[in-house]
Formats: C-alpha cells, sequence, structure tokens
C-alpha cells in the first residue's frame, strides 16, 4: 500500500515536469516541422518568461495575472521578432546555417540577461495561494503541480483546436507537408511560420514560470537544459509530429522522476546522463519516435 | 620541384627557433596564452574535420576534450596523491604514472572510442541530429565526471596534475594534426568527405559507404580534441567535470567558421584570431575609463559581440576568412 502510494506520489511529479517539458517540446517540434529547424534559442524563451514573470509579480491579485499573462504575449512576441530578424533572412540556406544561427541567438539571449540582470539566481515564487499544499487522503499535492498539469492539458487542447479547426492552424499543417503547394493556393507562408514562432514563445513562456515556481530559483542560463531534454522529447515522439512531441515529453517526465525515484540514491546523480543516452538509444533504434514515420 | 620539397621542412624549422626564442622570453600568462592559442589550434583544425570537411555539425568537442583529459590525467597523476585525494582507484590505475607521450596518445584513443559509440548510431541520420547528440554526449560526460566520485573525484576535481605541457608538445601535436588535415585534404577519404558533403546521394551512388568515412572522420576529429584536453589538463594542472563546458564548444565553432570550414589555414587563423580577441574584449567586460569617462564592467558583452560576428559571418561571408566559396551552402537533404 504504502509502495502504490509512492508510486502515485512520484506519478504526479512525473506528470508535472513532462507537462513543462510538453509545453516546451510542442515549440520546438512545430518550428521543425516548418523549418527544419532546431532551434537551439528555444529554451531560452522559458527564462525569458520567469524573467519577466517576476519583474512584474509585485502583490495584489491583478498584478498576479498580469504576471502570467504579459510574459506570455511578451514572449510569443519575442519569439515573432527573432523569426523575422534572426531566421528569416537565412531561411533558404542549409539546415547547418540556420543550427548555428540558433545557437549564436541562444548565446546572444543568455548573456544579454548576464548584462543586465547578472548571473546571479535570484529567488522566484509564486503566489502563495498557487503554491498551497493540498492533501488528498494519503497523497500531498502541491498545487503549483496542478496549476502546471492544468494549464498544460488546456493549452494543448486549445492548440489541438487551432490545428484542426482554424484556416491558419490547417494552413500551418500544410506548410509542414509543402510549404511551396501551400503558397500556391493562396496562403502566406511568412505569416504561418511567424505565427508558430509566436505559439512556441507562448508556451515556452508557460513552460518557463512553472519552471520557476516549482525549482523557486531562475537564472540566465537556466532554460539551456529544460530546451535540450525538450528536443529529447520531441525526437522520442517523432520530431515535427505534435501528439507526438506530447507523448515524448510526458514518457521523458515520468523517465526522469522514476529514475530518481526507484534507483538507489547513487543514480540519481546520473539523470541528466540518462537522457542523453535515452535519445541515443531512440536514435538508434527507432530514429522515427514513438509516433513518427519512416521518410 | 626541389624548393617546394624545402618549403614545408624549412618552414617547421623556422617555427621551432621561434618558439625556442618564445620559450626563454615571455612571462607565465603570455606563455600560457601562446599554448592555449596552440590547444586552440588543435581543437579548431579537428572541429573543421566533421563540421567542415564532411558537414555534418558536431557540438562535442567539449566532451571529447574532459574524456581525453580525465583519462590522461589519471594515468598521469603520482601515486601518492591519487592515494590522498582519490583513494578507492583500483590497485593498477593508484600505481599507474605514464610518460606524458604515451597518456596524451590513451586519452585521444578514449575520446575517439566515444566518439564512434556516438556516431555509429547518429551518424546514419539527418547531418543536423549530430549536433543536439553530441551536445547531449557532453551532458552525459560532464553528469559522470561530477557523479563518479571514487574514480573522479567529482566536482572538486583533481589538482596538482603534473605540468608536463609546454610550446614543444602543444605546438608539435597541433602540427601533426595540422599536416594529417592537409594529408587528409589531398587522399581519397578527404575527398569522400567533400563528396558526401556536397551531395551525399551521388557520392553512395559512386561506391563511397556514408557510415564509415563518416566514422573515420568523427573519430579523428574526436581523438585530437581529447589530446588537446590532455594538453589543457597538464598545461593548468587542474581538472574539474566543467573545465569544458558549452562555452569552449561555441568558442570553437567561432574558430571553424570565422576561418574557414573545410579549408586547412582557416581553423588556425581562426583559433589564432579568437584565442586573442576575447583577451582584447575581457578589458571592455571589466570596465575602463577613458578621460573620464567611465565604463561599468559589463560581463557577457564579450559573448554578445562574438555571437554577433558569427552571424554576420555566416550570412554575408560563410565561407570564412580563407573559404573560397561556403562550404556551408550544401544542404543537408535526407541522410
Amino acid at each position: 500500500m504504502d509502495f502504490l502510494v509512492y508510486v502515485l506520489q512520484q506519478s504526479i511529479n512525473g506528470l508535472t515536469l513532462g507537462s513543462i517539458y510538453a509545453l516546451t517540446a510542442i515549440g520546438l517540434s512545430m518550428v521543425y516541422s516548418l523549418l527544419r529547424l532546431i532551434n537551439f534559442a528555444h529554451g531560452d524563451l522559458l527564462m525569458i518568461g520567469a524573467f519577466a514573470s517576476l519583474a512584474l509579480g509585485r502583490g495584489d491579485a491583478l498584478s498576479y495575472a498580469a504576471a502570467i499573462l504579459i510574459p506570455l504575449a511578451a514572449v510569443a512576441l519575442l519569439g515573432m521578432g527573432i523569426e523575422r530578424v534572426a531566421y528569416r533572412p537565412i531561411r533558404k540556406t542549409p539546415e547547418v546555417t540556420a543550427l548555428i544561427v540558433s545557437l549564436a541567438v541562444s548565446v546572444i539571449i543568455q548573456n544579454v540577461f548576464v548584462m543586465t540582470v547578472t548571473a546571479q539566481p535570484r529567488r522566484f515564487a509564486l503566489p502563495e495561494a498557487l503554491t498551497r499544499i493540498e492533501v488528498l487522503g494519503p497523497l500531498v499535492i502541491n498545487r503549483t503541480a496542478i496549476l502546471t498539469v492544468g494549464s498544460a492539458a488546456v493549452l494543448l487542447v486549445l492548440l489541438q483546436l487551432f490545428v484542426t479547426r482554424v484556416r491558419l492552424g490547417i494552413a500551418m499543417r500544410a506548410c509542414a507537408d509543402d510549404v511551396d503547394a501551400v503558397e500556391l493556393m493562396g496562403a502566406n507562408s511568412n505569416r504561418v511560420i511567424m505565427v508558430a514562432f509566436g505559439i512556441a514563445g507562448a508556451l515556452a513562456a508557460v513552460g518557463g514560470i512553472m519552471l520557476g515556481g516549482l525549482y523557486g530559483r531562475i537564472d540566465p542560463f537556466m532554460g539551456f537544459l529544460p530546451g535540450l531534454k525538450a528536443f529529447v522529447a520531441a525526437v522520442l515522439g517523432g520530431l515535427g509530429n505534435l501528439p507526438g512531441a506530447v507523448l515524448g515529453a510526458y514518457v521523458l517526465g515520468f523517465a526522469e522522476i522514476f529514475f530518481v525515484g526507484m534507483l538507489p540514491p547513487v543514480a540519481s546523480g546520473y539523470r541528466d546522463a540518462m537522457v542523453f543516452a535515452l535519445l541515443i538509444l531512440i536514435l538508434l533504434v527507432r530514429p522515427q519516435g514513438l509516433l513518427g514515420s519512416r521518410g | 620541384m626541389s624548393a617546394r620539397r624545402l618549403l614545408a621542412p624549412a618552414s617547421l624549422g623556422l617555427f621551432a627557433l621561434l618558439l625556442a626564442a618564445l620559450q626563454g622570453r615571455l612571462d607565465d600568462y603570455e606563455l600560457r596564452l601562446v599554448n592555449v592559442a596552440g590547444i586552440n589550434i588543435l581543437l579548431a583544425a579537428s572541429l573543421n574535420l566533421t563540421n567542415g570537411y564532411l558537414g555534418v555539425f558536431s557540438l562535442g568537442h567539449a566532451g571529447f576534450a574532459t574524456v581525453g583529459a580525465y583519462v590522461a590525467t589519471l594515468l598521469t597523476l603520482p601515486a601518492s596523491r591519487k592515494a590522498m585525494m582519490i583513494p578507492d582507484l583500483p590497485p593498477w590505475l593508484m600505481a599507474a604514472e605514464w610518460p606524458f607521450l604515451p597518456a596524451l596518445l590513451a586519452g585521444g584513443a578514449a575520446a575517439a572510442l566515444c566518439a564512434v559509440l556516438i556516431g555509429y548510431p547518429v551518424l546514419r541520420l539527418r547531418g543536423h541530429y549530430l549536433a543536439v547528440a553530441t551536445l547531449g554526449f557532453m551532458i552525459i560526460v560532464q553528469t559522470i565526471a561530477a557523479s563518479l566520485v571514487s574514480i573522479t573525484r567529482g566536482a572538486q576535481g583533481i589538482n596538482g596534475i603534473p605540468p608536463f605541457t609546454n610550446l614543444w608538445w602543444t605546438f608539435a601535436a597541433a602540427a601533426v594534426c595540422v599536416y594529417g588535415i592537409w594529408v587528409l585534404d589531398h587522399s581519397a577519404v578527404g575527398r569522400a568527405m567533400k563528396a558526401l558533403r556536397e551531395d551525399d546521394l551521388a557520392a553512395q551512388a559512386c561506391g563511397i559507404p556514408p557510415l564509415r568515412i563518416r566514422l573515420i572522420a568523427f573519430a579523428a576529429g574526436a581523438f585530437f580534441a581529447g589530446v588537446a584536453g590532455v594538453l589543457w589538463a597538464h598545461l593548468i594542472t587542474v581538472m574539474t567535470p566543467t573545465s569544458f563546458s558549452f562555452g569552449l564548444t561555441f568558442l570553437v565553432v567561432l574558430m571553424v567558421i570565422i576561418g574557414g570550414p573545410g579549408t586547412v589555414a582557416g581553423p588556425v587563423a581562426g583559433a589564432v584570431v579568437l584565442t586573442a580577441l576575447p583577451e582584447a574584449l575581457r578589458l571592455l567586460e571589466n570596465g575602463f575609463a577613458i578621460r573620464g569617462l567611465v565604463v561599468p564592467p559589463l560581463f557577457g558583452a564579450s559573448q554578445v559581440l562574438l555571437s554577433i560576428l558569427l552571424i554576420l559571418f555566416i550570412i554575408y561571408r560563410p565561407g570564412g576568412l580563407f573559404g573560397a566559396r561556403a562550404v556551408l551552402r550544401v544542404s543537408q537533404e535526407d541522410a
């Protein structure tokens, strides 16, 4: 019985971490499906979201709503701006060029933050109403976890509706298949790509705020590792496949939590090594990912 | 013909004289900087094998350097120091006190072995998967180095490494690496690498085995990265899991791209320029005053400037300083 409670408790942690990865991996996978670009700067959008929220959240309830919604909008706009300034000029160049540029964009973003807010980690606290501990029978649940899982679920459902019901979303999926054909049908692929970057930024901002809330500390480099892990999640599910990215994210979240929770304490130091060993294993046995198709 | 034949030995001889002169005259800081420049030449020239000649983008150089440095350090560290710092080592490793050359080769070989293990699954896929897989490899290496306390002493790091590295070792290794690449550039394997970069389907149709050629280039690059790590550890005499991090990888990528990917001379020039430039930019980061105008310290500013430089180069001069034409121009369709 105790064991069952322990497993349930850990599953909640896995679900929470998986939700943050899902919010991050979706954007990476969406951008990849459109441009074949591995956007190394994507993880840094999490960091910007968290810092924007830190700057805005001061006390009353109204500002708390603002501390989530304004960063969401700001990072969405920033994501679109980065696309316009850095990625659009090099769109027709080979993939490797775009990869290097995204790497440089990432270093620029991180160091602009080092220059302005310093590399010193900051304390990051969500309002007390969102961090209270709920006791549910034998389970102890942090409200932040509920909020994280809940907001991820809502946003993912909204995104699914967008790409299946809204013209722009349908155009986005079409662009992933064949940009030239979409252009011939009279749709503006530039607008589609820009919107994709905006959505990716907004989701990452939410992920960053939740990540900050869970760990209680934020710094300019906090997005680097989650960004890479979200890429692992996207590859795990099938790069460019949106439901795959979500599935991969939750699989990865559970794998990480149970790796630490079920193995002897000595193993927990190897948590990050396990994630990237998993990436290499996936690339070896099923490079198209869990839901991807070959070709 | 005889004049051309004499050119290489003559320039090597001149270079050796220059080194001998430098060795005596420079102070410790300058000597270290020149050594670091040599190590950077080694790193940039070897990264150029994959990122330039092969057109497959690796970000694993820091990881390979870390592997090489730890392997060699454990082999050269005096037994008495090992007994004090890492008493749980297996007896044969505890007793090992290798001379520098075999340790250097062992460090390189260990890095090359890791490259084969990573490269085998990843090099069959599209070029850019390697970027993330090798970055992941760097994190795996750092995680293991930080957690395997009984062998690496964890985050505390190993200090008191014998200071074997000097200008001779550094530049001999760099010369071997650059010469090796020059030979490769003119060999069948080198042409096969460039053919795969330009059009891998056409190259395969000509009977070039893509995986084998890519593995050779990737492992050779990792070997020299490992050697560079060994040299660095025996220069600084301290090794920690984060001695070589993503920042180093990024700097080496810059060296290759600014110098000229897929050329022999480019990365060498890039390494020299980008060893000197951050030293100059450090002035900027620490703040300075001109005629009463005080510029406050701006940490991170040099990284921003270097990144902007990288973007400008890749858009306006993708062939780098030495590239006659853009090697990164070629698209990497399905591999």
